[in-house]
């Protein structure tokens, strides 16, 4: 029997070891959520432009019916999730932590569950042309499950503008408390299998490297007996640290090069894709299901029963805290992902979207807030910082308020793992800092862009003034020549008539003397 | 000692001299700083900053008479670039406060007199005679002129509503 690759890793420096809580959930099957009484679909559940609604206010659609279709080149779109009806396209809280309110679809399940007579799989997947893979994974409305929700099809488009070699299937699930990906592989391998060598075709890849944590020997010895017979696909264990599951991190410990600053994976030959994509490109084109449902763990120390849920996208929170069986107290943090990289949840009236991967209710102990001391410039967060930044100091710049200092400092190469907060014994924030200060960059270019377009709106409009001006002036000198022209043709001839009747006169007064 | 007078005294008027070329040969119109601020600033003449325009405003800013956070179109991101150019500190504090505002037309007031869209300074103002107006949020400004001019006051200045796209976090809370 094929065991793990035996492969020589790289090490990456920094990184934390924070206790991984998973054993609250890791046990529990995946279980199907019963259907919830209402689904509040968002139309932007990706990176990318929102989706067009394409259904009104008290249609009725069945499970997998398209509800709203991507709108150019980076974007998805959005399925029912079953059949019902609409109850409205309008706002409603985001799943982010502004609250702000989305565009939404509204949808009353009618508990039939029909599936829509244009779901239907391909027989031999395989069969299919990278193009045609790419496009399916694209009109399924798949997007990077890990929490990236970067549209997948774009992703498996790479192999057209980058020379790709490697694809890595990222299982190393290093965030705390999520099992999600853990229990998918231990129950669907075979799902997983077959998606990820659908994509390796898509992409045209030799080499695929189906990367898991050494903290999840199950889901390690799943996958290696479902890759039995499959020689170009390869289970690699990985040494568990946080974050071994970041992108550009997870391929320099497997290939050993480093991703170009601020570049992708691409630049280097590899493509990485999570395994909950995985599972959901081989739903798409074997069956025909477009992306309905996710996998999502629910945990944390104040909820009453952790599980993994299997949820239809556009479940309110509540109902899956409700089949949880609730909260022992009161929770002291809300979390929506992982508790490192995760974002707090605003109410549990939300939906689930597809990019989230766990929701976490933390009691007072487990989120452990201490009042902020100043920094002692002890460098643990240099230390821990996995891409080399040096956190204390770009901290320090923010809250000065020059950010250009710390974007020089290489702001922009943070990927916001968390880790230096994690570590920093004074309880800094830093992590904070850094979301602040790439949000009022990004916010300071936005207004940058929009001052130089409204410059050269205004520089337009200021030139077709004046050529309307210079116009109207001409056609004012060209009337007022042609009115000159005319007036002295007519005094010419008024002239002549004159002097004509007084000759014509002449003879007559002559006559009458 | 009569030769150091002398000596002194000619270089005196021969400096003098070309000094006095030079002034009159090499002057520079204006101060060469003010042409380089106006380039920066928005153009759209505007005035929301108290000045006839960004032309008066950018001599204002060059001669120190003005603050460098002056234009509110501008932003943080103008501030910022101004400090760099001018060599000066900035305190972008006060800039909190101010939302960026930008029009909008209650189209059930909108009575398509065309006024409006004939004063928008960046053509950010789309209609037509007896049809209702609209406002292009990307390019407007938020400069006022044709707030002042509408004549059924169907123009409202709104802050800029945050999306997912442009939202983030603010700015932690300093430690004690």
């Amino acid at each position: 029997m094929a065991g793990i690759a035996n492969m020589r890793l790289f090490r990456i420096r920094g990184g934390v070891h924070p206790e991984d809580h998973k054993r609250l959930s890791a046990e529990q099957d995946i279980e199907n959520l019963p259907m919830p009484t209402l689904l509040h679909i968002p139309l932007q559940q990706h990176i990318g432009v929102p989706a067009e609604p394409l259904v009104r206010r008290g249609q009725v659609v069945r499970k997998g019916q398209i509800l709203a279709r991507s709108q150019g080149m980076i974007s998805a779109p959005v399925h029912a999730p079953t059949s019902g009806r609409i109850m409205g396209v309008g706002g409603y809280p985001a799943h982010h932590s502004s609250g702000l309110l989305v565009r939404t679809i509204t949808l009353r399940p009618d508990g039939y569950d029909e599936w829509d007579d244009d779901c239907e799989g391909v027989a031999e997947p395989f069969a299919l042309s990278p193009e045609e893979i790419a496009q399916q994974v694209a009109e399924a409305g798949i997007v990077g499950m890990g929490g990236a929700t970067f549209p997948s099809a774009v992703k498996l488009n790479l192999h057209k503008r980058y020379r790709l070699d490697t694809l890595v299937i990222n299982g190393a699930e290093c965030e705390p408390y999520l099992t999600c990906d853990d229990r998918l592989m231990r129950e669907r391998p075979e799902n997983v299998r077959d998606g990820v060598l659908l994509m390796a075709r898509a992409l045209g890849v030799k080499q695929i490297l189906f990367a898991i944590e050494n903290n999840k020997p199950e889901a390690q010895s799943a996958m290696i007996k479902a890759v039995e017979g499959y020689p170009e696909l390869q289970v690699v264990g990985l040494p568990t640290r946080y974050p071994m599951g970041s992108e550009k991190h997870l391929v320099q410990t497997l290939i050993g090069k480093e991703t170009p600053a601020r570049g992708l994976t691409a630049d280097i030959g590899v493509v990485v894709h999570n395994i909950a994509t995985a599972a959901a490109v081989n739903d798409a084109l074997r069956h025909g299901r477009p992306l309905l449902s996710r996998v999502v763990t629910v945990s944390g120390g104040a909820i009453r029963q952790p599980r993994n849920l299997h949820v239809l996208i556009g479940t309110p929170l509540d109902d899956l805290v409700k089949y949880c069986g609730g909260f022992y107290d009161q929770p002291a943090r809300l979390i929506s992902g992982g508790p490192m990289m995760g974002q707090p949840v605003p109410s549990l009236r939300v939906p689930v979207v597809k990019g989230s991967n766990g929701l976490l209710a933390l009691s007072e102990e487990e989120v452990q807030s201490r009042e902020q001391m100043p920094c002692i410039r002890c460098a643990s967060c240099v230390k821990a910082c996995p891409c080399g930044l040096f956190p204390l100091s770009m901290a320090a710049h923010i809250r000065a308020g020059s950010l250009e200092a710390s974007v020089e400092l290489g702001l922009l190469d943070c990927i916001a793992c968390g880790s230096c907060s994690y570590v920093c014994p004074s309880h800094i924030p830093l992590v904070q800092y850094f979301n602040y200060a790439k949000g009022e960059l990004a916010a300071r270019q936005r207004t940058q862009h929009k001052q130089r377009e409204t410059k050269r709106l205004a520089e337009a409009r200021t030139a077709r003034m004046e050529a309307i001006k210079k116009a109207k002036r001409e056609a004012m000198a060209k009337r007022k020549k042609e009115m000159a022209e005319k007036k002295a043709r007519e005094t010419a001839a008024q002239e002549a008539t004159a002097a004509a009747s007084s000759t014509d006169k002449q003879p007559k007064e002559e006559a009458q003397a | 000692m009569l030769s150091a007078v002398i000596i002194i005294s000619l270089l005196g008027i021969g400096m003098g001299i070309l000094l006095g070329f030079a002034a009159r040969y090499f002057a520079v119109e204006g101060n060469p700083l003010e042409a380089e601020i106006e380039e920066m600033l928005p153009g759209s003449q505007c005035g929301q900053c108290g000045f006839p325009g960004c032309g008066p405003a950018a001599t204002a800013v060059a001669n120190g008479e003005a603050p460098i956070t002056l234009c509110p179109p501008g932003g943080k991101a103008l501030a910022e670039s101004l400090a760099s150019k001018l060599g000066v500190s900035v305190d972008l504090s006060d800039m909190e406060d101010s939302v960026p505002r930008i029009a909008h037309i209650h189209e059930h007031l909108c009575i398509g007199c065309t006024k409006c869209f004939k004063r928008c300074p960046t053509d950010a103002i789309l209609g037509s005679s007896k049809q209702i107006h609209a406002v292009f949020a990307d390019a407007c400004t938020g400069c006022e002129k044709c707030f002042d001019e509408c004549p059924t006051e169907c123009i409202e200045m709104r802050p800029i509503q945050p999306t997912l796209q442009t939202w983030y976090w603010p700015m932690p809370e300093k430690a004690a």
